[in-house]
């Protein structure tokens, strides 16, 4: 590691002091001129069809322009889930909240106005918010076409009075499945198995919350859409948009060059970016869509909560023999949504069963729409799993650590579903060796000796939770040039969410061509500026697929210094070397040709050398960049081809101590530790940033963050902050820190991969496994872990809580 | 008439400079008129359009309703002082601690920073039925809906309810009763002062408001009076976070117990009821009782006497009971330690 000048050594991205110092312009900051804004007329029901709509009087006001509705949209045909595909405006809302149309006026006070002078007759239609509800004989469906997605089709499925039997008890009824799979002999497993625990767990569905709520601007010009949005990935936006608003992607410009935050809920923009691109189109102003809180609540995307069963044996030395693993996943009312499928995956790969049955329904509701949140299903997996885990520990008298490590994967682990006779391998983990380091790092053997131990009120407790998420993707292009001015240009494609991974990423490229940092020009942001095909910034991707393809295009432009300089200075291109911002002759380094120069031959040679002639395997949309990038410099450009054995996962594994009280039920998170085997390390301070505020999100949903639905009326009661409680920093542990391992993945040409997701499920199941060891097993099967069911179940001695009713 | 929320409508904006040019236009305008003080609670409403004010009366520039000042031996609070200044308030530190801590565990600092300690006793409930705009009796209508078999009703009341089964929000007002203090209320007619547990009414009182307020009324000035200065306190909040959180229960006591016997006591919770309740029996109960674990123990059994929980909130018995214990086992050390030193 020690040889590399850039990677893995701190430094301040170019973007930081604008963010700083408030200078950063987000979305909403843009002006535009004539610009109007609009606002949002939400359904006041769960779901209901629309009868008419009465926009006289709104569009009689003075300063109101249009207003736009699901008509304005370009015609969606029912796909190949069977249900229309989610616009940003609809005729059939199907939760409460779902917007219905917009209004553009000079300012937002009179499109307020206007949206109250509208009438809207509105037919009520079936309704359900929690997803067993649904599943009972007589229960509703969220759409009038079902309630379940078999096979991401969607079917209606109702169980049996017989199968809810169980829920008496507070057992998760188990009915016929959606989807299934296994491996191994599951029966032999628990034959196996010293200790069968059986526990029902309920995770919550939560908003994404991003303290950035999807506004956007937009205008058009000679028949081009401009967009200035909030969006988690850039380049991968403009199709999106394109698609929403109905026109080619040549035709749409996306302008983000900061995003305040997106967890999973902008991945490729966001629908509503259609509704000021639309209105603009129709008024032919600009058209400035700022959303509310209580719009972003709504609109703004949610993690899909579960309510799951499972039934784990152990021998005694805690090998986990069998796991079979039942998820009811609340997927929201639209698309089909994988975290189901993830926690199964993720469950089979951080405790190694030997054998397991993974079954799973996704059922439809009526409340907002579900996308991935970060660690989408592993975070899930880790809360539901994890106390069943320590659980065993504590009744087979092993500790929690050597229990992860017992099960924990290594090297090329085998995980998920057999695929042809076969399961998947990852390409490397090393989790047994982060599990030693945190144990240590930690204090692990001290601190288990205080916890358990009352000391007047309180009472404190250590936890421990493995975590693993897809850490990585293959296949997409860089793009970079040298100019004659001897500065390299790197394009960067990513977005900008907040986890300096936009630029850290072309890091890579400055240290393969030895480039000072200073003599980089980082080009990011705004799709008009020549970007190249770049993942979508999701699923802890960016890091893995972006450094190969920014690796790929400095190597070619190496390739392409030692072709230039052995036209001009004689021998073979491999007789050439490159550093200090010149490319010379091996043993000979006065024999050679600075950069600034080599960029000028390149220029004059034309063809593959300054992109002129581009290669054949890259995308489209970086064909378009390079061409227009051509003549500019020497053109370093290529599609990252190189081979992978495995599937890309990271891991993060979490350590938390907490102290209760329990006279109040009122906990305080002391201490937590990450440690992270994300292979190499790239930018140290943006890593240590997401593994705590990774963490940090997993902390919320043990502590504090939740949805709360009153099923009556299919009506969400949360909706603001200090209601659905996100932690503020205060609930932070009051100390954290964080180590990596630093082991470079051998799959990979840097060795680094992502690192977005897996430190969720480690914060939530760290904090969940230490308060479980602080006051029991049988205090809580549900998150958010309060104090109130801390209290009532201590009170008992049994859990209190309910134990299924999904938003509470 | 489509609803539309989180965008604040048009009003017409009066900024007196002086509480008298405040009451005449409360006069004049009586329930047209909205008094804004910090605004925390005050825009949520505006902005929500559920209140829909033709008149709003900033107090944010009338300075004699500012500051904390010494009377008659004890303090006096202007309403329009910040939670930060009584937080910081150097007599408040010394004589009145009970009332820096509820004031520090209010909401956040920056809204500490713009939010009045007259806002925080007088701000509205936040049940989430009827913030959320739901037409409840609270709201003028004819169903509490946060009483009703699928309710969620965790943070709802266990004492009081009449139709109605919202809490008191607010962190300073259990301090407040417990200090004795006095709100000094002031209209065109003249000045009437009140004890502070007089301030807060229930819903068998008014439904439609959490205190004695009636249009054209202005809460100007809070008295703390020297009786409980420098007494044992003990006030702990119990919420969900750490910061920017409402209580999910309270509790505040001022106990003198010379030689470790309680001689006068003072003790409030809030969070349980639609106004913070006084604990008088409770009280009564510990006059000329030993400080120590037995006695706090019998004031937490009797402080739940006659408690009745919702579908969510059985644990609120509990927890009530917990911090009663507390604040009487604990300000009871307190005594009994000064009884030691003395």
């Amino acid at each position: 590691m020690s040889e590399y000048r850039l990677i893995g050594k701190n430094y301040t991205t170019p973007d930081l002091v604008a963010k700083v110092t408030g200078k950063a312009k987000y979305a909403e900051d843009y002006r535009a001129d004539g610009m109007l804004f609009c606002k949002l007329l939400l359904s006041p029901m769960p779901h209901a069809r629309v009868r008419r709509i009465d926009t006289s009087r709104a569009l009689a006001m003075a300063g109101v322009k249009a207003v736009l509705t699901a008509e304005d949209f370009p015609p969606v045909k029912v796909d190949q889930t069977g249900l229309k595909p989610e616009q940003a405006l609809t005729n059939e809302p199907v939760y409460h909240g779902e917007p219905i149309l917009a209004v553009a006026a000079v300012d937002e006070v009179t499109a307020a106005d206007a949206i109250e002078r509208i009438v809207l007759d509105l037919e009520p239609l079936p309704f359900v918010v929690d997803p067993l509800a649904s599943l009972r004989p007589n229960g509703a469906n969220a759409r009038l076409e079902g309630n379940v997605y078999v096979n991401r089709e969607i079917k209606t499925l109702k169980w049996t009075e017989q199968d809810f039997a169980d829920a008496k008890l507070g057992k998760l009824p188990m009915g016929k499945a959606a989807d299934e799979w296994g491996f191994g002999d599951i029966d032999a497993g628990f034959k196996q198995a010293d200790l069968i625990l059986d526990e029902t767990f309920v995770v919550p569905s939560t908003g994404h919350q991003p303290l950035e709520p999807r506004s956007a601007m937009a205008y058009w010009q000679n028949g081009k859409l401009y967009l200035h949005g909030s969006t988690q990935s850039v380049v991968r936006t403009v199709a999106s948009v394109a698609g929403w608003v109905g026109v080619d992607p040549s035709q749409v410009v996306i302008i983000s060059e900061y995003t305040g935050g997106a967890f999973g809920s902008k991945i490729s923009g966001t629908h509503s970016m259609a509704i000021p691109a639309l209105l603009s189109k129709k008024t032919g102003q600009p058209v400035m869509m700022r959303l509310s809180r209580e719009e972003e609540h709504y609109i703004g995307r949610a993690r899909a909560g579960m309510q799951a069963r499972a039934r784990v044996g152990f021998r005694k030395d805690g090998r986990v023999t069998a796991m079979d693993f039942y998820v009811v996943m609340d997927n929201g009312p639209y698309s089909p949504q994988g975290d189901a499928q993830s926690a199964g995956r993720v469950a089979s790969l951080a405790y190694q069963p030997m054998a397991m049955r993974f079954r799973t329904v996704a059922v439809l509701t009526n409340t907002p729409p579900r996308t991935s949140q970060r660690s989408p299903g592993g975070m899930q997996a880790n809360a539901i799993l994890e106390p069943i885990l320590s659980q065993a520990a504590r009744k087979l008298g092993i500790d929690q650590v050597a229990m992860r490590r017992l099960n924990a994967p290594a090297g090329k682990a085998l995980y998920g579903p057999l695929v042809d006779g076969k399961q998947h391998y990852v390409t490397s983990s090393f989790v047994k060796q982060a599990l030693d380091r945190g144990e240590k790092l930690f204090n692990w053997q001290e601190r288990k000796q205080r916890s358990g131990k009352r000391r007047g009120s309180k009472v404190t407790g250590v936890g421990v939770a493995v975590s693993p998420y897809v850490g990585g993707s293959i296949g997409f292009d860089g793009l970079l040039t040298i100019r004659p001015d001897g500065k390299l240009h790197i394009q960067s494609g990513v977005g900008n969410l907040g986890t300096h991974s936009v630029i850290d990423v072309t890091r890579v490229a400055a240290e393969v061509l030895g480039m000072p940092w200073d003599k980089c020009e980082v080009v990011w942001g705004n799709t008009a500026n020549h970007l190249p095909w770049t993942c979508i910034s999701a699923g802890s991707q960016t890091t893995h697929a972006m450094t190969r393809a920014n690796y790929a295009a400095a190597m070619d432009a190496k390739r392409k210094l030692q072709e230039i300089a052995a036209k001009d200075l004689g021998g073979n291109p491999g007789d050439y070397d490159i550093g200090n911002q010149r490319v010379f002759r091996k043993g000979n380094t006065s024999r050679g040709l600075s950069f600034a120069q080599a960029a000028r031959r390149a220029i004059k040679l034309g063809g593959l050398y300054d992109g002129h002639e581009l290669p054949k395997d890259i995308n489209a949309f970086t064909k378009t960049s390079a061409t227009a990038l051509a003549g500019l410099g020497l053109m370093g450009v290529a599609k990252d081809n190189y081979p992978r054995d495995g599937d890309t996962y990271s891991y993060v594994i979490g350590f938390a101590e907490v102290e209760v009280d329990v006279e109040t039920g009122a906990y305080t998170l002391l201490d937590y530790l990450a440690v992270a085997d994300v292979g190499t390390v790239l930018h140290p301070r943006s890593l240590g940033g997401q593994l705590l505020g990774g963490s940090m999100l997993g902390m919320g949903h043990a502590i504090s963050q939740k949805w709360v639905y009153d099923q009556q009326y299919g009506v969400p009661l949360a909706k603001r902050f200090h209601h659905n409680k996100p932690p503020t920093i205060l609930d932070f542990p009051v100390k954290a820190g964080w180590d990596a391992l630093n082991i470079p993945d051998p799959e990979t040409p840097v060795g680094a991969r992502g690192v977005g997701e897996p430190p969720v499920g480690a914060g939530f199941g760290a904090v969940l496994t230490a308060l479980a060891d602080a006051v029991g097993d049988e205090v809580f099967r549900r998150a958010p872990v309060t104090a109130d069911v801390i209290l009532a179940s201590l009170e008992a001695g049994h859990r209190m809580h309910d134990p299924l009713t999904a938003h509470l | 008439m489509a609803v539309i929320r989180d965008v604040m409508p048009a009003f017409e904006l009066f900024q007196p400079a002086n509480t008298h040019d405040a009451l005449v236009l409360l006069d004049r305008y009586g329930r047209d008129a909205w008094v804004l003080a910090g605004g925390l609670d005050s825009f949520d409403w505006l902005k929500d359009r559920i209140k829909r004010p033709r008149v709003v009366v900033d107090l944010g520039g009338i300075q004699e309703l500012a500051g904390i000042k010494s009377a008659a031996g004890g303090l006096e609070i202007g309403a329009m002082t910040t939670l930060t200044e009584v937080v910081r308030h150097e007599v408040v530190n010394e004589k009145y601690s009970i009332l820096l801590k509820a004031a520090e565990a209010a909401a956040s600092p920056q809204i500490r920073n713009q939010g009045t300690i007259g806002g925080n006793v007088s701000q509205d409930t936040r049940c989430w039925y009827y913030r959320g705009g739901w037409d409840c009796y609270r709201a003028g209508g004819n169903i509490c809906y946060a009483d009703t078999p699928t309710a969620i009703n965790r943070e709802h009341a266990i004492f009081g309810a009449d139709r109605c089964v919202a809490v008191s929000p607010s962190d300073t007002a259990p301090a407040l009763i417990a200090l004795d203090a006095r709100m000094v209320i002031q209209s065109v007619g003249g000045e009437r002062v009140l004890d502070a547990e007089d301030y807060f009414i229930g819903p068998g009182t008014d439904i439609t408001r959490m205190n004695v307020l009636k249009p054209g009324e202005l809460l100007t000035a809070i008295r703390l009076p020297a009786t409980w200065a420098g007494s044992q306190f003990y006030f702990e909040k119990v919420a969900d976070r750490k910061v920017w959180d409402f209580p999910i229960m309270n509790v505040a006591s001022a106990l003198v117990a010379p030689g470790g016997s309680i001689e006068r006591v003072r003790l409030a919770v809030n969070g349980v009821a639609a106004r913070p309740l006084r604990l008088k029996t409770v009280e009564d109960a510990l006059r000329g009782k030993k400080c120590g674990e037995e006695t706090a123990e019998m004031a937490g059994q009797l402080a739940i006497q006659g408690a009745e929980p919702l579908a969510h909130n059985a644990f609120k018995i509990p927890l009530m009971r917990n911090l009663v214990k507390r604040a009487i086992r604990e300000t009871g050390m307190l005594a009994l330690a000064r009884a030691g030193a003395a």
